[in-house]
């Protein structure tokens, strides 16, 4: 087995893991970076639309507070406004610094960063690169980790002097001695060979939990691991309840199925039929949005040009409303035959503008289902996206209840509430990576001694990762798979019902027994179906906490709707549901407070829409 | 729905085989789908990468029916009904395993490519550029790293020696996108290219554009322009002359090389380097390994306290370097 | 990971698959037809210049390409546009010594020809993911195929020899009264003027001269937008190579039939 040792170990190859390196080997810090898959294919390399940062450079208007405000909306109000107002604060010089690190974002007339209209935000926001920024944001970083390394040869001698990328190596437990981290342990996908990671400090940056459903836009990546290390190091993980299902998501044909159609259609211009040929969305506008979305077609098709005076069209709702109407759309029987409606943009934009705006979706399209999106409408529908639940962490610090654990991207939580507002993801990347990294490095710097992994549970962790070689009978690991993607497919989906849900978490108790008994055949080297296996028991723990919530959650907020209780509760904005481990691996759950705002930023608030989301009392006077 | 052929490789780098398969394909699949279906039901230790199943991520890189291809972007209504569809891993690099390669040339050629240079005096936000000024790098930002262009040029993929000096198209790309970047403060890209990169060895036969999943035009538009780039600074009169009587620079003086940041292995003659390689060296006896092949981890089976060393108890640290095959590059 | 300074470990092992391609299409083919018609051309341009007759229509003014100019004591009477600054030449010089060599030249050192040559009469490759014979490979990074980084002096040249095409061509709107005429001819060596200045001006060398080595297009608008012009004729560049190759032949075959009398021009004026 190889050991290394490093002052700061981050779990994940997206933005917020490198993000997170850079910052933490700025620091001066040794830096490991971990990835499932290789260097520069984490999931941040499929994000299409942009990032959202209040640079106003499109929209002199818009500022934090304006994308503060746009973020506390969208997540219903249970965001950590602490969270929300750095994030909104923030994110603007982690883009400009990106253009340092040599990103070449789309640029507005006068040379400076081109930003574009995206659901639920007030002013053009999100600097974007065609539909690839995730791809340039994670370049960008790559490429800079990659000129750390060079300065580090110059330096050293040695391009991994304090920077060294471990691609394709997963991690399967987190070390904890006496309260504070001491170790990861993993296996290499290629050879099979364990590895393990001496390191005070663990920055976690694994990504999401979509791989969970059967129809997804994740990869397979995102079997929740980050989530599970935190919790069986002791962490704890909220909002778990609340997964943000994307309105469009590819419906034909079936076998790619949940691909993600990326939102800024919509924002240049696409819009949703059904197969009536009617613009449904005009009727789903929910009360709290009244105010700012248009209610003829008219103005909605004047705003595109003249935002100012306009209001704009109900396609641009956040996406639990948009994702919503089309499943009741369906439902009523006015969706196609593979389950979906229609996306046109073909007759709303000439085809050359088309394939100039959006050459990827064009390309998708042509490549996957042979349509020409630029003479027919897409066929689109509901796919699982994103889980705004993940690790608590500090909001300054990202610091996780476990010391010397940070978490920072979509495996944190707290930061977009009940529902994430597109675009803030990758802003939240940058800016939750950076805090993370920075202090990784200082909890280092202050640590008297590093505390030590015991050998014992380095032998446990070995045998619990060859266990599912050994075994001969139990269940194949993809059918286990493909079986807790019904369940939460079916019972955890968009619309919940407390008896499905009652139904998924006893099923899920069933499934529980099944996966800690799985086996796989074949050796050690690259071998799928052994990975499978030992990530099943993160997805299904991982779930059963989405399961837990969401039945506990009696109310509809953001990415959570109960069909019995289709409202939204004041009394429940006040609560955070808080997922723990207890001492035989099952699910805890606890009531905890939100924290409350301060009164700088409630005053950015109307009082009349303050009256939607909180309590009598809770309103400032 | 219907049965179809298949023939995938299977086997490691020390041999292996096509082996024939019957699968099952519906409508609109696409070549990873019948592969999943077949680590799904008849063999769940095939090896194979993906990450995005949309043409995004460029991790699914193989060759179907001989041709660099995604798989994820290979639809099966592309081929017909009968015809026995093969599947093999991409050639120019290492296997690891059935359709797995070991790409991390490309990962080693990527870190010599020196980095973005940003403009001294500006600070973050101040940057300004032009969407024209911008277009021809970001056509080249588009780039996945799918390496299939790596793994189709000639250059390398018939001729394992040239790894050596030889970037590749996928560098060559980079090499064009910072040159072309308005605000690259970095003058000397052009003789990198030539003189590190090994520009010259492309013979712009096109294949890399031809395989490209991105449509990235590599050979038009960033490797003729660098070669051209490259003849400005070397060889043209008319750019001297002109440069001489406008006394205007567009082009930038030509600078002095700075040495490689590194150009492949330091390989001397092995007369002339300081340790002769070719002598016998007792290799270390190593540790003692358990019955699976590896070193016990739990200290209740040895004889110490701590792991035994992996070298074994005849190695003593630090090692004697006159009795290693190896020497500093810097006291060549 | 390979380290500096250590003696180069042997390359892993790649997948063993002993089959030169697993390809199935017919990537055979073509390389093969390019083959074919670059040696056709080959071996008509050799014939024809080393000819030394039936070059020239005394009473319409046609001029064939490849003797284009003629420039030696040697040169039929009123085919010298340009004088006669040469001596008699010796019969294995031809006539066209001065253009012909930068014409061929050209092409030779030409992207899409060197492509096409490549592939085609080199096997450097033959075609994509296909094991190509040669067992040692060093590309143009040594003498002799490093000339071909000589294009740009060759475009230089082409475009003189190009501007005397034209002059010939106008020449060749001519009578046999000596006045204003106009026959298939003239059509033709026209139409073949027109195939080369595409060709021409979609070069990569004149897409990189006019715009493509600025790294500022918005400080330099106009040159932008000649190089925005160049850049959609290079997409074709390949295509007016092979064409205007054609029109080369055609022209030079058409005059060769008038000036030996196999068939008369066809006159629509004069
Ligand atoms: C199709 C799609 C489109 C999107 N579009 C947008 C958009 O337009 N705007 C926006 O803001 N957001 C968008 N998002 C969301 C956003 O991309 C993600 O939330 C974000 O990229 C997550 O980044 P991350 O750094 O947290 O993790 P990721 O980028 O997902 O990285 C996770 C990393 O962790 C590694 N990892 C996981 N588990 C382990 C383990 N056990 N051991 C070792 N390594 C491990 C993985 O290999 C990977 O490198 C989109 C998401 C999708 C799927
Ligand atoms: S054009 Fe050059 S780089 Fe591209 S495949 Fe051919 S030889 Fe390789
Ligand atoms: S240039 Fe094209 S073929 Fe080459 S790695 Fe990039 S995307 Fe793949
Ligand atoms: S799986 Fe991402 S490109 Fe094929
Ligand atoms: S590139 Fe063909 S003529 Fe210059």
């Amino acid at each position: 087995m190889d050991k290394f040792v490093y002052d700061v170990v981050v779990i994940g190859a997206g933005g917020a893991g490198l993000r997170a390196a850079i910052e933490a080997r700025l620091a001066g810090k040794r830096v490991a970076i971990i990835s499932k898959s290789l260097f520069g294919k984490a999931h941040t390399v499929m994000a299409e639309g942009g990032a959202a940062a209040a640079m106003g450079n499109v929209n002199s208007n818009d500022n934090w507070m304006v994308h503060f405000r746009d973020t506390m909306r969208g997540g219903k109000f249970l965001n950590n406004f602490r969270m929300a107002e750095l994030h909104a604060k923030e994110s603007p010089d982690r883009i400009w610094e990106l253009e340092t690190y040599g990103a070449l974002f789309d640029r507005t007339k006068d040379g400076r960063i081109s930003q574009r209209n995206f659901g639920g935000h007030e002013y053009p926001r999100l600097a974007h690169v065609g539909d690839r920024t995730g791809l340039e944001l994670i370049r960008t970083l790559q490429q800079k980790i990659v000129s750390l390394q060079q300065e580090d040869k110059a330096e050293y001698g040695d391009y991994e002097a304090r920077i060294r990328v471990f691609a394709e190596c997963t991690i399967t437990e987190l070390f904890v001695t006496e309260g504070r981290i001491s170790g990861a342990f993993g296996y290499f996908r290629e050879s099979g060979d364990f590895v393990l990671f001496e390191t005070p400090a663990v920055v976690l940056a694994t990504g999401g939990v979509g791989k969970s459903y059967k129809v997804t836009s994740n990869s397979w990546e995102y079997t929740g691991d980050g989530h599970a290390l935190a919790l069986r190091a002791g962490a704890k993980l909220i909002n778990m309840e609340f997964l943000q299902f994307h309105p469009t998501g590819m419906v034909w044909p079936p076998s790619v199925k949940g691909i993600l159609v990326t939102e800024s259609v919509r924002g240049d211009g696409g819009v949703l039929k059904n197969t009536e040929g009617k613009r449904f969305m005009f009727n789903y506008v929910p009360d709290v949005f009244r105010k700012q979305y248009a209610e003829t077609e008219a103005e909605a098709d004047r705003w595109y040009t003249d935002p100012d005076n306009n209001r704009r069209p109900p396609e641009l709702l956040p996406r639990d409303e948009v994702a919503r109407a089309i499943n009741s759309e369906v439902k009523a029987g006015r969706g196609t035959k593979a389950g979906g409606v229609y996306l046109d943009i073909a007759s709303r934009l000439p085809a050359e503008q088309i394939r100039k705006r959006l050459p990827s979706m064009y390309h998708q399209f042509k490549e996957l289902a042979d349509v020409d999106i630029t003479s027919a409408p897409m066929e689109v529908g509901p796919t699982c996206h994103y889980v705004m639940g993940g690790i608590e962490v500090d909001p300054d610090s990202a610091a996780a209840a476990v010391e010397g654990l940070f978490a920072a991207g979509e495996c944190s939580g707290g930061m977009h509430g009940s529902n994430r507002l597109g675009g803030n993801s990758l802003s939240d990347l940058l800016v939750f990576g950076k805090r993370a990294g920075e202090h990784a490095a200082s909890y280092v710097d202050a640590l008297p001694a590093r505390p030590k992994v015991a050998a014992s549970d380095v032998d446990s962790a070995t045998q619990a990762a060859l266990a599912p070689l050994e075994r001969k009978d139990g269940d194949n690991p993809y059918a286990l798979q493909h079986e807790l993607q019904e369940i939460m497919g079916d019972l955890v989906g968009i619309i919940r019902r407390e008896g499905e849900l009652a139904a998924a978490i006893k099923k899920l108790g069933e499934l529980r027994a099944r996966v800690a008994a799985v086996s796989a055949t074949g050796g050690r080297r690259y071998n799928p179906g052994w990975h499978l296996a030992l990530d099943l028991r993160n997805m299904l723990i991982v779930s059963e906490c989405t399961a837990i919530a969401a039945l506990e959650r009696e109310e509809s907020r953001g990415g959570h709707t109960r069909e019995d209780f289709p409202k939204m509760e004041p009394k429940w904005r006040k609560v955070n549901l808080v997922c723990g481990m207890g001492p035989n691996g099952e699910v805890t759950l606890e009531h905890q407070p939100v924290p409350t705002m301060r009164d700088d930023l409630l005053n950015l608030f109307d009082k009349s829409e303050l009256a939607k989301y909180l309590t009598d009392e809770e309103l400032p006077a | 729905m219907s049965k179809r052929k298949f023939r995938i490789w299977r086997g490691d780098a020390t041999g292996g085989e096509l082996k024939n398969y019957q699968v099952e394909v519906n409508e609109g699949e696409v070549v990873l789908d019948v592969i999943h279906r077949l680590q799904a039901t008849e063999e769940p230790d095939l090896a194979c990468r993906w990450n995005c199943k949309a043409g995004k991520c460029g991790s699914c890189s193989m060759e179907i029916n001989g041709m660099p291809r995604l798989s994820c972007m290979t639809r099966m209504s592309t081929f017909e009904e009968t015809e026995t569809v093969t599947v093999t891993p991409l050639r120019t690099f290492p296997v690891i395993r059935d359709l797995v390669t070991d790409v991390s040339f490309n990962y080693e050629k990527a870190r010599e490519m020196p980095a973005f240079a940003p403009p001294v005096g500006l600070k973050p936000g101040e940057y300004r550029m032009q969407q024209m000024d911008v277009e021809r790098s970001q056509e080249f930002r588009k780039c996945i790293e799918c390496f299939l262009c790596q793994n189709t040029c000639h250059v390398v993929r018939d001729h394992e020696e040239n790894k050596k000096e030889f970037a590749g198209p996928r560098y060559f790309i980079r090499a064009a996108e910072l040159d072309m970047h308005p605000l690259d403060a970095k003058t000397d890209r052009k003789e990198l290219a030539q003189q590190q990169q090994g520009l010259g060895f492309c013979n712009i036969t096109k294949c890399c554009t031809e395989v490209c999943p991105e449509h990235i035009k590599i050979t038009d538009n960033a490797i003729i322009p660098m070669k051209e780039r490259v003849v400005d600074r070397r060889y043209d009169p008319l750019v001297m002359l002109g440069r001489k009587i406008l006394r205007r620079d567009q082009i930038a003086p030509l600078a002095s090389t700075e040495p490689a940041v590194h150009a492949g292995p330091v390989v001397v003659d092995e007369t002339k380097a300081p340790v002769d390689f070719g002598r016998e060296l007792l290799p270390p006896m190593g540790a003692a390994v358990n019955a699976k092949g590896k070193v016990d981890l739990n200290e209740m089976l040895s004889d110490r306290s701590a792991a035994a060393s992996p070298f074994g108890d005849d190695v003593q640290f630090p090692v004697d370097p006159t009795a290693l095959n190896y020497y500093h590059p810097d006291k060549l | 990971m390979t380290t500096l300074a250590t003696r180069p470990s042997g390359a892993k092992a790649r997948a063993a698959i002993s089959a030169k391609t697993l390809r199935t299409d017919r990537w055979w083919l073509s390389p093969l037809i390019i083959a074919a018609i670059l040696l056709f051309f080959i071996v008509y341009s050799t014939v024809r210049i080393f000819m030394a007759k039936w070059y020239f229509v005394e009473d319409y003014g046609y001029l064939t390409p490849l003797y284009s100019p003629c420039l030696s004591d040697s040169c039929v009477e009123g085919s010298s546009h340009f004088g006669t600054p040469l001596p008699k030449l010796p019969f294995f010089l031809p006539l066209g010594i001065v253009a012909f060599p930068i014409v061929a030249g050209f092409r030779v050192t030409c992207y899409y020809y060197r492509k096409s040559g490549y592939r085609s009469l080199w096997l450097s490759p033959q075609a994509c993911a296909v094991t190509e014979p040669h067992k040692k490979y060093s590309g143009e990074t040594r003498f002799p195929l490093l000339f071909m980084n000589l294009h740009r002096y060759f475009w230089y040249f082409a475009l003189l020899v190009l501007a005397i095409n034209a002059y010939d061509a106008i020449l060749a709107f001519r009578g046999k009264d000596g006045g204003f005429g106009l026959g298939l001819g003239t059509i033709i060596i026209v139409i073949n003027v027109a195939m080369l200045s595409l060709y021409t001006f979609s070069c990569h060398v004149c897409r990189h001269v006019m715009g493509g080595r600025l790294k500022h297009f918005s400080k330099h608008p106009v040159r932008y937008r000649f190089w925005t012009w160049v850049s959609k004729l290079n997409e074709r560049h390949g295509t007016y190579a092979m064409i205007s190759l054609f029109t080369v032949l055609l022209t030079d075959f058409y005059i060769m039939a008038v000036s030996a009398g196999w068939f008369p021009d066809l006159r629509f004026i004069g």
